[in-house]
């Protein structure tokens, strides 16, 4: 017998005529890894809460699941909670949401122990500490006092963790653990939870968007679509030869890291189109000890050629979002100057020409929120024309606008539609559209593709590339995922805590990294390929408070080739091999692959 | 064109809500009522006729709701008192819209000094003591109609203005907003084109909310006797006319008393419903 059964699974809403799981019928052996990959509304998060009891109410469902021969659809929270934490347990995708932040997390796993009566109130503390120690919190009995808030978000995750483990349960059920975390955290929570699976029998159910997390994690896997299950079977084999269409066509565009990029080759010597010149960020914070500055970007220099990708690569607090706004005027400089065409900039947006603005465009992160509810496709689109063209006649207006929702792939019965009547994808291209319509020669995207299932991702990114080679636009990629930068820059750009680490191009980044962080970054992305190994823990800790940066190079305290230089002065940049890197070791270092 | 698009979606929901069709249907009676009413009544709100006051609600001379101390037509005056009343409700609407809307989003989008001294300006307005306020702009022009509107709009779009600055200082965050400044759109396009059309569901709430608390200010002041003169009326001092003869004509009082409750339950029931179809946790 299985340890879970799933059986004609069907889950369903009154109040939409799709179901969001269909007939699923899968199951899970004793300590076997199962891992369910599916884009957003492909019923995965349902059919997890599903086999907790936790739907809601309206939910009606139908079939069987059965958990160690107990029938789970359909028990009443009495039998279900003498599974739950002892036998059956799971963590969430937000470890921040999930913890309750008025409750230390030495009490708030505490009170687990004692609810399910897993262990003696006079143990309770001692347990607590000794699984706090097991999934990795540096110094247990502080962390046992002290607030959800006050740990970073992959401690948060691993204290989530640890609070799933404390009944040792037979299976231990994972939604999108590590989506809201950085790469190089990603990377230490997946190899936790590997660890502690080596170490006891616990079966895992992971649920998951992300081909990579599931090759490098499971033994089995199941692809799902709308509800539908489209192939199930050993992740080795399903990598190797997909038998579904659909299945083959999520794993050939799912961006990888080991393959080299599909760029348009640059002219040679240029005069660059945009100059970024010493330029740094700083904000006021108020804090309890008086006003602070926030440095969200140290002063910083490149430049962009025409037809050129340059991607700016960076985990959370690395000051990736506050340059790109700052070169297009969005907020204030602290120093420096942006130049375009040779002409410097005011700093300010309002404070520009009209003829400049129109050049440097933006595309943003949340495609729905960064198109005006209550404008429809057509006028959203058109907007920028009757700015930028006043003279145009209406009847040229909407043919340029056709002729753009066109070129980004849109049917013009989409014209008359509201943004939250479009699909994420689809609102991206309006989005796009918007900023393409007035031909601007730069075109700044603030991670363009992050909020977008793997799929339509993949369909942006090859829109953007030809927009590119037909129109030698150039493109500033700001973005935390290294795989996308993979495919499409010719030189990337690594900050880390608002500094540069190292510029280098695509090719010599990804084989040759200079810069430690770099090196880091990369070997912590999760390669959807099951014959690639994940490398255990590539780089430890995680990003330094930004108010309070550690002294000397930012990124020392967790380098694993620091020396006592390191913690005492800022490297400066400096070129080395065709690029230039900030470290004092990086001609002794040899980190190429 | 985009605040048609914001209201399409609201009227199209407004009519599935069982709520609001019957709030705004009862409403539009009695303005139906109070407009031609009196055009089919034989009687004038102001001709008194000594010779048969306090005659009980029947339907001989065309009484129906009886007459009062000195024998005027109540059912004539009644609709006079509502015509006082929804033009209250009307003006009320308008200034804290016209006002109040437009003075919270520049406020609110401008933000800084600009911010700061437009807002204390309202907060100014707020530490004003109404009723002294009311009766001291009495004594000084003395009983005027007109005062009373001003004096209701002075203090109405205060909540609105506060109430839309808040909300544009949460829009102003939002990414469309930097796109339009990106592509271009001027400082009062960006107001005009992008901010107000999506405080429409706030708005409309926020004034069927307003709506009531007007209406009963201009009662609580016709009942104090510092609202319209007579032989004008409105609902409030008819309330209070009645009050003095309750105990020999009850339906002097009660009349009034039970329309006015009636628009007041059907502007807040409105409010309610609106505030249903406009959720912003919900798609309009």
């Amino acid at each position: 017998m299985s340890l879970l059964e799933v059986k004609d699974l069907s889950i369903r809403y009154a109040d939409s005529a799709q179901p969001a799981v269909n007939n699923l019928s899968f199951a899970v052996e004793a300590g076997q890894s199962l891992g369910i990959v599916g884009e957003s509304g492909s019923g995965k998060t349902q059919t997890a809460m599903a086999v907790l009891g936790l739907l809601p109410a309206n939910a009606n469902t139908g079939g069987s699941i059965r958990f160690d021969g107990q029938e789970f659809l359909g028990a009443t929270p009495e039998v279900l909670n003498r599974y739950r934490a002892c036998r059956i347990a799971m963590v969430f995708q937000d470890p921040g949401a999930a913890l309750n932040p008025y409750v230390r997390i030495g009490d708030q796993l505490r009170r687990i122990l004692l609810e399910h009566k897993i262990c003696k109130s006079s143990e309770a503390r001692e347990r607590t500490l000794k699984i706090l120690k097991r999934v990795g919190l540096p110094d247990p009995e502080r962390q046992y006092g002290v607030f959800p808030h006050q740990l970073s978000g992959g401690m948060r995750q691993r204290a989530m963790i640890g609070a799933a483990l404390l009944g040792e349960p037979d299976l231990l059920i994972a939604d999108e653990p590590t989506t809201a975390l950085d790469v190089t955290v990603q990377a230490q929570i997946l190899s936790l939870l590997r660890e502690l699976r080596s170490q006891s029998n616990t079966a895992l159910l992971l649920i998951t968007h992300d081909l990579g997390v599931v090759a490098g994690n499971c033994d089995q896997m199941l692809m799902m679509d709308g509800g539908q299950l489209l192939e199930e079977g050993p992740t080795e084999e399903i990598f190797a030869a997909p038998s579904n269409d659909r299945t083959a066509r999520l794993i050939a565009t799912a961006p990888r890291i080991n393959v080299p990029a599909r760029t348009t080759p640059l002219p040679a010597g240029t005069a660059p189109i945009v100059e970024i010149d010493n330029v740094s960020v700083s904000f006021r914070e108020r804090s309890s000890s008086g006003k602070k500055q926030l440095d969200a970007v140290r002063p910083l220099s490149f430049t962009v050629a025409p037809g050129e990708t340059v991607a700016i690569v960076g985990e959370s607090g690395s000051g990736k979002t506050s340059l790109a706004k700052a070169i297009v005027g969005l907020i204030p400089m602290r120093s420096g100057a942006v130049s375009y065409a040779g002409e410097k900039l005011p700093g300010r947006v309002q404070s520009r020409r009209n003829e400049i603005r129109r050049q440097l465009q933006m595309v943003f992160q949340d495609p729905v929120t960064s198109l005006n509810p209550a404008m429809r496709v057509a006028d959203i689109v058109a907007e920028p024309i009757s700015i930028h063209e006043p003279k145009k006649k209406k009847a040229e207006r909407e043919r340029n606008v056709n002729e753009m929702l066109r070129h980004v792939g849109l049917g013009l019965d989409l014209r008359e539609r509201f943004p939250h009547e479009l699909s994420g994808g689809q609102a991206q291209r309006v989005a796009i559209a918007r900023a393409l319509v007035i031909r601007p020669k730069v075109l700044i995207c603030d991670e363009a593709v992050a909020a977008l299932d793997g799929t339509i991702q993949s369909d942006i990114l090859h829109l953007l590339q030809a927009e590119q080679a037909d129109s030698g636009l150039s493109l500033v990629f700001i973005t935390h995922d290294l795989s996308v930068v993979r495919q499409i820059s010719h030189r990337v750009l690594v900050l880390y805590m608002g500094r540069v680490c190292e510029v280098a191009t695509n090719n010599r980044l990804f084989k040759r990294p200079q810069h430690p962080y770099s090196k880091a970054m990369i070997s912590s992305v999760a390669v959807p390929d099951p014959h690639v190994k994940p490398e255990d823990v590539p780089v430890v800790g995680e990003v330094s408070s930004i108010l309070n940066p550690p002294p000397g190079c930012p990124f020392h305290p967790r380098c694993q080739h620091a020396v006592a230089r390191c913690s005492e002065q800022i490297p400066e940049m400096e070129s080395a091999g065709g690029g230039s890197v900030a470290c004092f070791r990086a001609n002794e270092l040899d980190l190429s692959y | 064109m985009s605040y048609l698009a914001a209201i399409r979606p609201i009227l199209r929901k407004s009519r599935d809500n069982k709520t609001i069709v019957v709030c705004s249907s009862i409403l539009l009676l009695i303005a139906a009522v109070a407009l031609i009413g009196p055009l089919l009544s034989p009687h004038h709100y102001a001709r008194t006729d000594f010779g048969s006051p306090f005659m009980l609600p029947s339907g001989s001379h065309w009484h129906l709701f009886g007459t009062d101390s000195l024998g005027r037509d109540l059912f004539v005056r009644t609709l006079l008192g509502v015509k006082v009343t929804l033009f209250v409700a009307i003006i009320a609407s308008g200034v804290s819209l016209g006002i109040g809307v437009a003075y919270g989003a520049i406020a609110g989008y401008v933000g800084g000094r600009v911010d700061a001294v437009m807002m204390r300006a309202v907060d100014a307005l707020y530490a004003l003591p109404f009723i002294f306020f009311v009766i001291l702009l009495m004594v000084v022009f003395e009983r005027n109609f007109l005062l009373i509107f001003v004096a209701i709009g002075a203090i109405n779009w205060l909540d609105m203005a506060r109430i839309v600055r808040g909300q544009t200082l949460s829009l102003k965050r939002r990414e469309f907003v930097d796109a339009a400044r990106l592509i271009g759109v001027s400082t009062p396009g960006i107001i005009l084109r992008h901010i107000t059309p999506n405080l429409f569901g706030v708005v409309v709430v926020y004034m069927t909310l307003t709506i009531p608390q007007a209406i009963l200010v201009e009662s609580l002041l016709s009942f104090l006797g510092l609202g319209v003169q007579e032989p004008q009326t409105s609902l409030g001092a008819l309330v209070n006319g009645g009050l003095s003869n309750m105990e020999r004509a009850p339906w002097l009082l009660l009349i009034p008393a039970i329309v006015l409750a009636l628009i007041l339950l059907c502007f807040n029931f409105l409010g309610d419903g609106l505030r249903d179809v406009v959720d912003p946790k919900k798609k309009i």
